[in-house]
């Protein structure tokens, strides 16, 4: 934090597991999400967000975050664009940007 | 103490703070029964998931899983196959009659179905999709008479042993 910004680092007031995913799923808000595809180097458009909604919905019903093929066969986001817009680790990063742990599944 | 800005990027505590390299995996997928069909996939389709780059080999028996006129009717052996699950285990004696392996193959599929698991076209379609590359081994196809027609459309070459030694260079391998 440098004297020019003394704005409060959002990212900073919650807590994150060492592999950087959010703890409490419940600490998340939208403006994290903003925060956390940032620091991922993905500006988040109204694509991502339909997955990140379908993500924390689907955790709420599951308590896992789902799989792309979960993603891709209840939205309409197709597996070729799931992995163009979160590039390098589409199940991490939507997770992460979701809030929520690690998804378990392997499909 | 690390930030959680370097944890969101993956980075540990003492690990230096370099540009990670993409990780590379290649798997030999050298079997084509209906059991040993899906182990790669899954494989591949985890890497792919993790961001790890994905190049899938397929050889000898691995062959049907890529051919459009074996794809849907892999089977489970029925005979000499000591590993069965007592779900769908058949003794060896009766293995042997007609029909046992597809009635077994039948309540595999069932069940990999009931797991949330795609057919394996379907799983080849969303491999190809989800970035993997996937490649004919060029004797095998010699040896079964096989053109590229013959295989799925998702296939993106048939090559040689040579070439998979080029591609795979960097990259951990895994035989199957």
């Amino acid at each position: 934090m440098t004297a020019q910004s003394p704005k409060v680092d959002i990212l900073e007031t919650v807590e994150f597991d060492a592999e950087g995913y959010l703890v409490d799923a419940n600490a998340w808000t939208p403006e994290l999400a903003n925060e956390i595809a940032d620091v991922l180097g993905i500006d988040l458009n109204e694509r991502h967000w339909v997955v990140i909604n379908f993500a924390r919905a689907f955790y709420g019903e599951n308590g896992d975050a789902p799989t792309m093929r979960q993603i891709a066969t209840n939205t309409d986001i197709t597996m070729k664009e799931i992995y163009q817009l979160f590039p390098g680790g589409p199940a991490k990063l939507a997770a992460k940007v979701a809030g929520l742990k690690k998804p378990t599944g392997c499909i | 103490m690390i930030s959680n800005r370097e944890k969101i990027l993956g980075k540990t505590a003492g690990a230096a703070i370099t540009e990670k390299k993409t990780r590379k995996l290649c798997i030999i997928c050298s079997k084509g029964s209906l059991d040993m069909a899906y182990p790669p996939l899954i494989l591949a389709n985890a890497a792919r998931m993790s961001g790890i780059e994905v190049d899938l080999f397929f050889t000898f028996w691995g062959m049907d899983v890529i051919s459009n006129n074996k794809v849907d009717h892999l089977h489970l052996a029925t005979v000499g196959n000591p590993n069965m699950h007592p779900k769908f285990h058949i003794p060896t004696m009766l293995g042997g009659l007609p029909g046992m392996s597809s009635m077994a193959s039948a309540m595999m599929r069932k069940e990999i179905d009931s797991l949330g698991f795609p057919p394996v076209r379907e799983f080849i379609e969303l491999l190809h999709d989800a970035g993997a590359r996937l490649w004919a081994c060029k004797m095998s196809a010699d040896m079964m008479d096989l053109e590229e027609d013959d295989l799925l459309e998702h296939v993106d070459g048939v090559i040689g042993a040579m070439e998979f030694m080029d591609f795979s260079e960097d990259a951990q391998i895994i035989f199957i």
